[in-house]
């Protein structure tokens, strides 16, 4: 009996053992995956690694460009996604009751999340391009100016694959404001209008801007929807127009055009090099520059849902 | 001094304006102005509502548009086999995806052994991993280092896949190749462990959330009876949270066989009929990245694209959906 009891004690040690070993396993390769990152991207990493256009054949220079198309296509995409997200998602948490329709948003939502990023592709392709872009074309009588891969249609599909991300990020922070705050903005005399400007928003704020945070390093570290919607190898002229009214011109982002992008950037060089040796640390460079900004952004993310959350405990 | 009594007026004459319009809303009486804004606003979080729902039909109308073409210029048995007339007229069937040759080659079978053959040890791999780190979160770790390692396995999951495809490319596979020597260099096995990255953090945190969420009684009850802690998690704690850890494991599944960039840049992208892990192999996702941006727009090629693509969307949809029933029976149960 009591050994059988030792005996027990000790396989229950061990796994216990084993599954700490496990976590650390795993932590201690995450480790080793960044630490070869860093290690082989530090000794390129310059401000003219950053700005400069890639040279000779992409085997010297930047990622100047790529780093420009990137901002510029989540810029956009940030512009089309939030502000249809967060209002939807207000929607479902203040207005909607609890009906077989906002289930079904609710459920289409969900699901959405989880479908393969290279299938959005083909609905950018599908949609944006051929029907949309084809139709806009002919109406404008433009030839072919938006039926074709660009810009726009590439911000706007990756716009619907953060759309499930923004949605949900801000629906957890609308429901997490307490009814209480609610119902007393209500017994003021408050209109519904008034308590979700003023009580309900501002305290979703954090929540909301995680929402936009993730939906960004989402957006900068995607590749396969945007492998045929406009994605270039290399372009020598940033996609740049510049919108003059009068005299006075301001360069804009043109949407209507093909654009570089740091996450292809490394696809291509990695994959279709002409001498993958010798852009070795080019590849790791742009990797290096790409971890750094998606990392930056969730450590916000995850700092502002924690602020957030303690602030909901305090209260 | 004038302005208050002014304004004092003003409320007077709206309050019996207010009180003629006997419109209340939340018990009080407001006017019609107000409530009209109101509805305004309503219908305009509603419409952004709807937008949303309109995006999600239109995937599916879109994607269904072009792909159902494909059983017309295609036909569902050129999705199978190809028989090629040899020229002794004898017939030879053909399992091959080769659609740019000059007979055109359609079959699927290669790309779903493919699809399979990567996602289903990376899900058994991410299995063991993702399930052990979960409880060792939820259960083991103390609640400290908890709240920082939490986080850590977010970080670990935005990695940006192409980031781990590349990794896997230049070093992943060097080293594979130099320890296992593998019959290809760039295989179905070396993609798996990729996809692995991006399937543990899922299965881990999903897993920590469900185990913490099975309320404490029962491991009091468990310690009471004199349960060890390892009896505990193993006898009652991991029972309780099986169907959450279940989801997860589904829900890993559907990304492994959802995930693009990983499988492009690893398995080596070979068609090959095989159950040999160590064999390059091509994937549904990679062939869609690889062949859309060449193909010229109504042909049976491209028609062919989009009916994979449908194939994915149908199977992660519905992995998806029967994750979130199991998750909801969940917490009807007032378990998670």
């Amino acid at each position: 009996m009591d050994i059988s009891k030792k005996h027990k004690d000790l396989t229950g040690q061990f796994f216990i053992g084993f599954t700490k070993f496990i976590f650390f396993l795993l932590g201690f390769v995450l480790l080793l995956v960044l630490g070869k990152i860093i290690y082989e991207g530090i000794g390129i990493i310059s401000l003219e690694f950053i700005l400069d256009e890639p040279k000779n054949n992409m085997t010297e220079g930047g990622i100047g460009p790529a780093i420009f198309g990137t901002l510029a296509v989540t810029t956009i995409m940030v512009l089309l996604s939030v502000p249809v997200g967060v209002s939807a998602a207000i929607y479902l948490s203040q207005y909607a009751k609890d009906t077989f329709f906002t289930r079904i948003i609710r459920t289409a939502v969900n699901n959405l999340a989880g479908v393969p990023s290279i299938v959005f592709g083909l609905f950018g392709l599908g949609f944006f391009i051929l029907f949309i872009g084809r139709n806009l074309d002919e109406v404008l009588e433009t030839g072919l100016l938006w039926g074709q891969p660009c810009l726009l249609w590439a911000a706007a599909t990756l716009s619907v694959l953060v759309l499930p991300i923004v949605i949900v990020s801000t629906l957890e922070a609308l429901i997490a404001v307490p009814k209480s705050h609610i119902d007393a903005s209500f017994g003021l005399g408050a209109t519904k209008w008034q308590t979700i400007k003023k009580v309900v928003i501002p305290q979703a704020k954090p929540g909301i801007l995680t929402g936009t945070i993730l939906a960004i390093s989402r957006g900068v570290g995607e590749t396969a929807p945007i492998l045929f919607l406009g994605a270039a190898f290399f372009l020598p002229n940033l996609p740049i127009v510049d919108l003059c009214i009068g005299d006075y011109c301001i360069p804009m982002i043109n949407p209507s055009e093909q654009f570089m992008y740091l996450a292809y950037h490394i696809f291509i060089l990695a994959t279709q090099s002409s001498n993958p040796t010798l852009t070795m640390p080019i590849q790791y460079g742009s990797t290096l520059v790409l971890i750094a900004i998606t990392f930056l952004l969730n450590i916000t993310a995850i700092i502002l849902r924690y602020k957030y959350r303690k602030q909901l405990g305090k209260i | 001094m004038v302005d208050t009594t002014k304004s004092v007026d003003k409320i007077k004459n709206e309050d019996s304006e207010l009180s003629k319009s006997e419109s209340s809303l939340y018990g009080k009486k407001i006017s019609i102005n107000v409530r009209i804004k109101e509805k305004i606003i309503e219908y305009f979080f509603a419409a952004n509502g709807i937008v949303a729902l309109v995006f999600i039909i239109l995937i599916f109308v879109f994607l269904f548009r072009e792909g159902i073409q494909a059983l017309n210029n295609v036909g569902i048995l050129d999705f199978i086999y190809f028989d090629q007339i040899q020229i002794d007229k004898s017939v030879q069937r053909l399992y091959e995806w080769y659609p740019t040759s000059s007979e055109e080659r359609y079959s699927l079978l290669p790309l779903i052994v493919g699809t399979l053959l990567t996602a289903i040890p990376a899900t058994l791999i991410s299995t063991f991993f993702g399930v052990a780190a979960g409880v060792y979160l939820s259960e083991i770790s103390n609640p400290k280092a908890r709240e920082f390692l939490k986080p850590m396995i977010e970080l670990f999951a935005s990695i940006p896949t192409v980031v781990l495809g590349f990794l896997m490319l230049v070093v992943g596979a060097s080293v594979f190749d130099d320890l296992f020597h593998p019959s290809n260099r760039l295989n179905a096995f070396i993609a798996a462990l990729g996809l692995s990255f991006v399937i543990i953090p899922i299965i881990a945190s999903m897993t920590e959330d469900a185990l913490r969420s099975i309320p404490n009684d029962l491991r009091m009850a468990s310690y009471g009876l004199g349960a060890t802690k390892w009896q505990t998690i193993s006898r009652v704690i991991i029972p309780a949270g099986f169907s959450g850890v279940s989801a997860s494991i589904i829900l890993g599944f559907g990304r492994a066989i959802g995930e693009t960039m990983i499988v492009l840049m690893a398995a080596g992208n070979a068609s090959n009929i095989t159950t040999d892990l160590f064999l390059s192999v091509r994937t549904m996702t990679a062939t869609i990245a690889a062949e859309m941006g060449e193909v010229s727009q109504g042909s049976d090629h491209y028609y062919a694209l989009f009916f994979i693509g449908i194939i994915l969307f149908t199977i992660t949809f519905f992995l998806n959906l029967i994750a979130e029933i199991i998750i909801n029976k969940m917490r009807k149960k007032n378990i998670f």
